[in-house]
């Protein structure tokens, strides 16, 4: 089996479990809770925190998401949360640039931030007697952070080479960013989250301040800690920094209205020199766990399983194994986002086979799901998969600090996350039908990433 | 003189009343806290394998890492990527179960199985819940002694590697360590690559895989690191069930100390609108004596922080990248030290200029006192932070076995850190960094 990163993408609110599944074919007991003992309080400026203990080493992960990313852009501003993402690292009154860096690298921690559509969260892990010094630092740049444009205009330089790594170096990322514009609209997921080239040339330190003005505030934020913790002594830490913080604004984030439905089929072509193997992306959009009925997301989970998670996938049992057409043949699903979510179904074809043909192939797999539906037995495989993710990850107490803060950072609770293998177990075969009638080819979006013609062998 | 931005500051810095509240607060967490040791006990299986074990009952798993020394260097000469094959098709079918079967029991069972072909060994991931382990420790053993490598199995497999070296042919990253391995290693067995090339995978047959699994899969050149929730005594037979019935002693084609050469510079054409930069010079072995120093060293030079010299340089003030690195690299035959970068490609011969100026600065003249000081507290203050998942203690348990270290490393590595002096650095810049460096681009030609 080679493991490719989509694969595992289909786990949305995978986390630790407080028994283990048993097989299909045993009795079941009841479903398992993630996280038993994660606690949650809030503080009077409304910060919102979050305790997930493990004891097994001397380390916290410490993490602060804000409730705010590059879906709450405006147009002609792309690119200005992650950009302010990179220069919440450039001083603040009381400390300058670099100093926060260095305490962590002196006291043996690792750093980074990461900025999503939806949230942007910054983390150090640390050796666990560092934790109140680190959030004397996070809530110091959660208020005071101060530019000036010689610290703003060499990052600007930064961000537009990660552009250049991350997109205009990668056929692939080009075709997607494409797809995604196509298929959402006018929603702001259809803008990558790095920017439009144009606009990030044009981002200034006043966006920079605008932007952290509007949402940089703990009544919009939340804090994780995971680790060598216990609450109380958590929340004693939060009160004497992020709790001397007053609210410093209202966030208000931008509505949008949900991307329209199109019933006629589109394509997005790219061919270029750098391609040496073709691909084909079918996407849809659907609900996701807060846009949709409930059920509806959990459905979907188990959906992209039973068509395209790992080798014994309908996608990958008929397009690879059978017929042969692919080599490669997978779905995935992320459902866990405040906006619609999207649905993929990729596959690489075999030598000699157009991308075209592949896209018949695929769409056959999908007619006969709808017209004959899902048996009970996949259903419960695909909710074993599923759980087995959420097992693997209570071995780590970064990956569940990032389930939980995600979560909560869309607008989810502590319980939803814990009771989702609980709905998970629930799916039924019917649901999962209902799911698959949302995968109508007249509404999807199709992406074919060519080799040029006149380079074909 | 730039304007400078008036912020208005509606918080104060924190009072210093505060400020001893925390004080209070951290050493009370200090006293409170559990220093946690990792022992590592050296287990010896019923039928006499050697097993390094973490035992802990916090979380109900077992994580178990695995590696046959040999790895991609024992590929037939003409045909790298046997290897690499092999690694994908241990679980696409053994026993009675065929590749989809077996896929799905693995499925039924959350059980997790992976391989991976290295340079010098291959290894392989065992994780389940305890409560699994029987059943997971069955399918290794059949994956490891009885696989099928049906032929549907092996085109597939072949077919998948064969779209993921066509993919890599453009990829940047992976052209510069091509060109790279090439031009330092020559004839050795290291100049070939480990995933192999588009004809050769096309053309590896099914007696070529059994041919390097019957080789190289055997009890002498084998290390095995678990960690969690088993005991030794509990362990052994599983162990055993896996691994006792592989042969004895292996028949590994004895692999040359490498000779590497240095200081040629090759430019390979890719129309990006970046230029990947790729620098390196010899670097250690992992028992050379001055490896330590050597590690520190490059730790100050371009290693994980946001204020080594060439992240400063490069990044911080000139905006020139977004990521720039160095490392050691420590092959079985060969000590390698690499730098990289990847810069807009109008830019790109004045990253080598800086770049290759910072390694000479630093043969030259070596680091500061102060970083010194500041890389070592940082390097002894974070290796806590490697041992908060099993996974993670596994994977350094078989590291060290293959490296040769004693099996008290993990409580011995500090010291050793904070015994480095800035003599050694200074000794081990000018050992290491004043020889000729070789340079690889890739990027447009015209750069």
């Amino acid at each position: 089996m080679i493991r490719t990163a989509t694969t595992v993408a289909a786990i949305g609110l995978a986390a630790a479990l407080a028994a283990a599944p048993a097989f299909a074919e045993e009795a079941r007991p009841a479903p398992p809770v993630i996280g038993p003992n994660v606690s949650t309080f809030t503080l009077a400026n409304g910060l919102e925190a979050v305790v997930i203990p493990d004891h097994r080493a001397p380390v916290v992960t410490h993490m602060v998401w804000y409730k705010v990313g590059a879906m709450d852009e405006t147009p002609g501003k792309t690119g200005i949360a992650h950009f302010l993402e990179h220069l919440m690292f450039k001083g603040t009154e009381a400390h300058p640039e670099g100093e926060f860096s260095k305490v962590i690298a002196d006291n043996g921690g690792n750093e980074n931030a990461f900025t999503a559509s939806d949230y942007t969260a910054y983390f150090q892990r640390v050796a666990k007697e560092h934790l109140g010094l680190m959030m004397e630092f996070e809530a110091d740049r959660m208020a005071n952070l101060r530019l000036t444009d010689d610290k703003v205009l060499p990052e600007r330089q930064v961000i537009l080479e990660e552009r250049s790594m991350r997109l205009d170096n990668e056929p692939s990322a080009i075709l997607s960013t494409s797809m995604d514009a196509v298929l959402y609209l006018q929603h702001p997921y259809g803008v990558p989250i790095i920017g439009w080239r144009e606009d990030m040339e044009g981002l200034d330190r006043e966006d920079a301040i605008a932007f952290y003005d509007r949402y940089y505030t703990p009544n919009n934020a939340i804090l994780v800690v995971a680790g060598d913790v216990e609450p109380d002594e958590v929340r004693a830490l939060a009160e004497a920094t992020y709790g001397k913080l007053p609210r410093r604004v209202e966030p208000v984030r931008p509505e949008h209205p949900r991307p329209g439905l199109i019933e006629t089929p589109r394509f997005v072509e790219f061919a270029d020199p750098r391609v040496k193997e073709e691909n084909i992306l079918l996407k849809w959009v659907v609900p996701s766990v807060t846009t949709g009925e409930p059920g509806t997301s959990e459905a979907l989970d188990v959906l992209s399983e039973v068509l395209g998670g790992g080798s014994s996938s309908r996608l990958y049992r008929q397009l690879v194994v059978e017929k042969k057409v692919a080599t490669a043949a997978g779905a995935y699903y992320r459902g866990s986002s405040r906006g619609d979510a999207s649905f993929t179904v990729y596959a690489v074809p075999a030598p000699g086979v157009t991308l075209e043909t592949l896209r018949g192939a695929i769409l056959d797999v999908l007619a006969e799901t709808a017209k004959s539906g899902v048996g009970a037995d996949e259903v419960v495989r695909a909710g074993q998969r599923l759980l087995a993710g959420a097992i693997y990850a209570q071995d780590n107490q970064a990956t569940l600090a990032r389930i939980f803060g995600s979560a909560l950072a869309i607008g989810q609770t502590v319980e939803d996350v814990q009771q989702w293998p609980a709905r998970i177990e629930a799916v039924t075969a019917e649901a999962v039908n209902a799911a698959a009638g949302r995968l109508d080819p007249a509404r999807s979006v199709t992406g074919y990433l060519r080799v040029p013609a006149d380079l074909r062998g | 003189m730039p304007a400078l931005a008036v912020r208005s500051s509606l918080s104060p810095r924190l009072a210093p009343l505060a400020l001893r509240l925390l004080t209070l607060l951290a050493a009370v967490l200090l006293l409170a806290g559990t220093a946690q040791a990792t022992t590592v006990q050296r287990v010896t299986t019923p039928a006499g394998i050697e097993v390094w074990l973490v035992e802990d009952h916090t979380v109900p798993l077992i994580a178990m890492d695995f590696a046959f020394r040999g790895g991609a260097s024992q590929d037939p000469a003409g045909r790298p990527g046997v290897a690499s094959l092999l690694s994908t098709l241990l679980d696409e079918g053994a026993g009675d179960m065929d590749g989809p079967t077996f896929q799905r029991r693995l499925d039924e069972t959350a059980v997790r199985l992976s391989f991976d072909a290295g340079r010098d060994a291959f290894s392989g991931h065992l994780g389940t819940l305890a409560d699994r382990r029987e059943q997971a420790f069955d399918l290794l053993a059949l994956a490891l002694n009885e696989p099928r490598f049906d032929a549907d199995a092996i085109e597939r497999m072949r077919a998948q590697l064969l779209s993921s070296l066509r993919r890599n042919a453009t990829d940047p990253e992976e052209i510069a360590t091509r060109t790279f391995s090439r031009l330092v290693f020559g004839d050795h067995p290291y100049a070939r690559p480990v995933e192999g090339t588009p004809e050769t995978m096309a053309e590896i047959t099914r007696d070529d895989i059994v041919a390097y699994r019957e080789a190289t899969f055997a009890r002498s050149n084998l290390v095995i690191g678990v960690v969690g929730a088993v005991s030794a005594a509990d362990l052994g037979p599983l162990v055993d069930k896996a691994f006792a019935g592989l042969p004895e002693t292996a028949k590994l084609v004895e692999v040359p100390e490498a000779a590497p050469t240095f200081g040629d510079t090759a430019s390979e054409a890719l129309p990006n609108p970046q230029t990947v930069i790729r620098i390196g010079t010899g670097g250690l072995l992992r028992q050379d004596p001055d490896y330590i120093p050597a590690y520190v060293l490059n730790e100050i030079l371009g290693g994980g922080t946001f204020s080594s010299r060439l992240y400063t340089e490069i990044r911080e003030k000139r905006g020139l990248a977004y990521s720039t690195w160095s490392a050691m690299v420590p092959l079985d035959h060969a000590g390698l030290f690499l730098a990289g970068t990847a810069t807009r490609a109008d830019k790109a011969g004045e990253v080598v200029e800086l770049m290759t100026a910072e390694i000479r600065k630093m043969a030259e003249a070596g680091p500061s006192e102060q970083e010194l000081a500041a890389t070592k507290k940082y390097l002894v203050g974070s290796y806590a932070l490697r041992f908060d998942s099993s996974a993670k203690i596994a994977a350094q348990l078989v590291g060290l076995q293959l490296d040769g270290m004693p099996i008290d490393y993990f409580d011995t590595r500090n010291a050793l850190i904070e015994a480095v002096t800035l003599d050694d650095l200074r000794r081990v810049a000018k050992r290491l960094l004043s020889t000729p460096l070789t340079v690889v681009t890739v990027g447009p030609t015209s750069s």
